[in-house]
């Protein structure tokens, strides 16, 4: 049938025999995309006199927005934060593999490294939309290295920083630069740490508390200056405590200036977060949970050791840990794998767990203009699931760029 | 007239189902040939549309040679308001078929020129060769479309304003909030129907027997404005027991009498029966 040329000579596609994620339910509805962009069908009809060009039979799937990361540091042998010779082929490798997993945009994560590393590194990795050849890049994220060292994890304790007084010089001129940054992972509780999230919060970054000791009111201090995520909720940070809450206290903070949403990150690999406590976050907060992989290196390797930035890690199964001991590096849980834990384990809708994925990480990231929804006017950045949340096929920008089996 | 009377609402939806289906078929529709269908909104015809919906999805119908021409639209709502009519045709009818958006004629209560927008509905169906078959509802009040009480039973599409029974009737689409319900509205008129081939009336619920009685047991009259289709040659009314509870019991005796001589009417067509 030929494409009605009133307002766009570009073919139309109508996803048809699927459930669609829009306004937190599932509908039996058809989904419409014309030039990478999710279409309003009503207004196609009865303004352009138009029609389809090409109809999907989805074969009764789901189909949610494509999930966004806000927190990788490599994958497939990968390590982001490693200065290579060939950074740019190595997030080429990424972007593409978790296309697999149903990832279509995401942040590539730089743990604590030395500011060479990160001088030699960040010009590489610049903002990118997505397509056949991966996922897209949203902009990088800085985990570290003004963390706390008590709470350092997998960091390395001799990059570890603290603030000059100097703002974000500090950060230009440990980082090199902040163009196609996202977001920055820091400790509240640094001195001087109110004006930095000051400054990157009016560049449009998004500020992260995590790796660090703050207790309640330094937490809610930074999130009056602006922080609005909490880095992997409950690991590297003070655990709850019933008259000093720390950062976890957040959830429920009464000092959450209004109109904002504290989100947290949480890996749901059922390794770094025993599921009850899961719940209770959960339970506490539903609209601010966002899943993310943490995943490192090794994620889609078989077992063995790997490098994640200055240090070498050891996976037993599911389990990565900083070699020779047991404090755990990182995840290789991949994203759609934290989905169906994620719902397996709180009991939430199905709807809950692909937003979790899908509309938190783009309501922190402020983008909901165009990721994270199916709205009208939205990238048609899609996955398509079957009732178990297992991953059929992934779009970018209405494009089929994986699907299963192929 | 011919008074349909069926058990139920699904049953009077799909009897009306059958009946159009068999109407567009029979017509053997075609590029040169379109059946041209008069279609209502609300509550009473979601039942009938589902069941097209249905026999479109079979393969017993298409909606390619199929021109429609709704009754009326709100004024002021804009198109892609949940509660206009346009919004209703467009989810409940037709992203569900196969009928093109140049076929489909809906009233644009936002056209700058109100009366100028209802002429030229007027000259597009004068211009598709006259309407084959009007399907309507009535209102408590006894209105069709928005012709209402005290409207010309000689009326043309124009500019009405809403009856306080008609607005109370429409606030359940609007949270129950009077104040959100539009005033005013663009309507085909009694006479404009009146034009058209045959007319099919849904009636059903009880609210609505009142009304009924009105239309077709007492005279003609501009205060109940679906009387005047006593005056039609060809009008069918489907209803549902409940809409028939302020008939005499004669009349009401005397059409389930006929009913097995009407069911012939929807029918399965000869050609399908080969085909099934």
């Amino acid at each position: 049938m030929p494409s009605n040329k009133s307002v766009s000579d570009a073919p139309i596609t109508q996803f048809t025999n699927c459930r669609i994620l829009r306004d937190h339910t599932l509908n039996r509805e058809d989904l419409w995309v014309r030039e990478g962009k999710i279409l309003d069908p009503e207004k196609l009809f009865f303004d352009e006199h138009g029609f389809a060009d090409e109809r999907v039979d989805c074969e009764g799937s789901i189909i949610a927005p494509g999930f966004i990361d806000v927190q990788i540091n490599g994958g497939f042998g990968v390590d982001f934060s490693k200065p290579s010779d060939d950074i740019s082929a190595g997030l080429s490798l990424v972007s593409k593999r978790i296309l697999e997993h149903g990832v279509t945009s995401f942040c590539p994560t730089l743990v604590t490294s030395p500011p060479a590393v990160y001088h030699k590194v960040l010009p590489q990795i610049q903002v990118q939309d997505g397509g056949p050849h991966g996922a897209g890049v949203l902009g990088l994220h800085l985990e570290g290295p003004f963390i706390s060292v008590e709470k350092r994890g997998a960091h390395p304790e001799k990059y570890l920083q603290t603030f000059q007084s100097r703002g974000i010089e500090d950060l230009i001129e440990t980082y090199g630069s902040l163009n196609h940054v996202s977001m920055v992972t820091l400790a509240p509780e640094l001195a001087d740490s109110q004006s930095v999230v000051r400054e990157l919060c009016q560049r449009g970054i998004t500020v992260s508390l995590g790796h660090s000791v703050a207790n309640l009111s330094q937490a809610e201090d930074a999130v009056q200056h602006g922080a609005s995520f909490i880095t992997h909720l409950f690991n590297a940070m003070l655990p709850f405590h019933h008259r000093d809450p720390g950062i976890v206290g957040l959830l429920t903070s009464d000092q959450v200036p209004a109109g904002r949403t504290v989100f947290y990150g949480m890996i749901a690999d059922g390794i770094h977060t025993n599921p009850a406590a899961l719940r209770i976050a959960h339970r506490a907060h539903p609209s601010g949970l966002v899943l993310v992989t943490d995943a490192i290196t090794a994620m889609g390797l078989p077992p063995g050791r790997h490098s994640l930035g200055q240090q070498v890690i050891e996976i037993q199964g599911l389990h990565a840990y900083v070699a020779g001991t047991k404090t755990l590096s990182g995840s290789i849980a991949t994203m759609d794998m934290c989905v169906r834990h994620f719902k397996q384990a709180s009991g939430c809708s199905t709807e809950e767990a692909l937003e979790a994925a899908s509309l938190h990480p783009a309501q922190l990231l402020n983008i909901t203009n165009k990721k994270g929804t199916l709205d009208h006017g939205s990238d048609a950045d899609l996955v398509l699931l079957d009732d178990d949340l297992n991953l059929r096929s992934t779009y970018i920008f209405g494009e089929e760029v994986w699907r299963k089996g192929v | 007239m011919k008074l349909i009377i069926l058990n139920d609402y699904d049953q009077a939806s799909e009897w009306a189902a059958k009946y159009i289906r068999n109407k567009i078929l029979q017509f053997k529709p075609g590029p040169d040939k379109y059946f041209t269908l008069g279609l209502p909104t609300g509550g009473t015809p979601l039942g009938c549309y589902m069941k097209l919906i249905e026999y479109y999805k079979n393969g017993e119908l298409s909606f390619q040679y199929v021109k429609t021409f709704n009754m009326d639209e709100y004024v002021g709502l804009p198109r892609n308001h949940p509660e206009s009519y346009h919004s209703f045709m467009w989810n409940n009818l037709f992203k569900h078929i196969d009928i093109r958006a140049e076929n489909t004629h809906i009233l644009d209560g936002n056209a700058a020129d109100l009366q100028a927008e209802c002429d030229a509905f007027e000259e597009e169906i004068k211009a598709a060769g006259g309407i084959e078959l009007f399907v309507g509802g009535i209102g408590p009040d006894g209105h069709i479309a928005f012709n209402e009480p005290g409207s010309s039973l000689v009326s043309r599409t124009r500019l009405k304003t809403l009856a306080k029974d008609t607005i109370m009737a429409n606030a359940r689409f609007f949270d129950g909030d009077l104040s959100k319900v539009p005033t005013m509205a663009l309507t085909v008129g009694v006479g404009t129907v009146m034009d058209a081939k045959e007319v099919m009336i849904i009636i059903t619920g009880a609210h609505k027997a009142f009304a009924l009685y009105k239309a077709i047991e007492e005279g003609v009259n501009h205060m109940w404005t679906v009387s005047a289709f006593q005056q039609h040659p060809q009008t069918i009314f489907v209803c549902d027991e409940d809409a028939t509870l302020e008939l005499r019991v004669k009349t009401v005796k005397y059409f389930k009498g006929m009913m097995h001589v009407h069911n012939r009417l929807v029918e399965l067509l000869p050609s399908e029966n080969k085909k099934n």
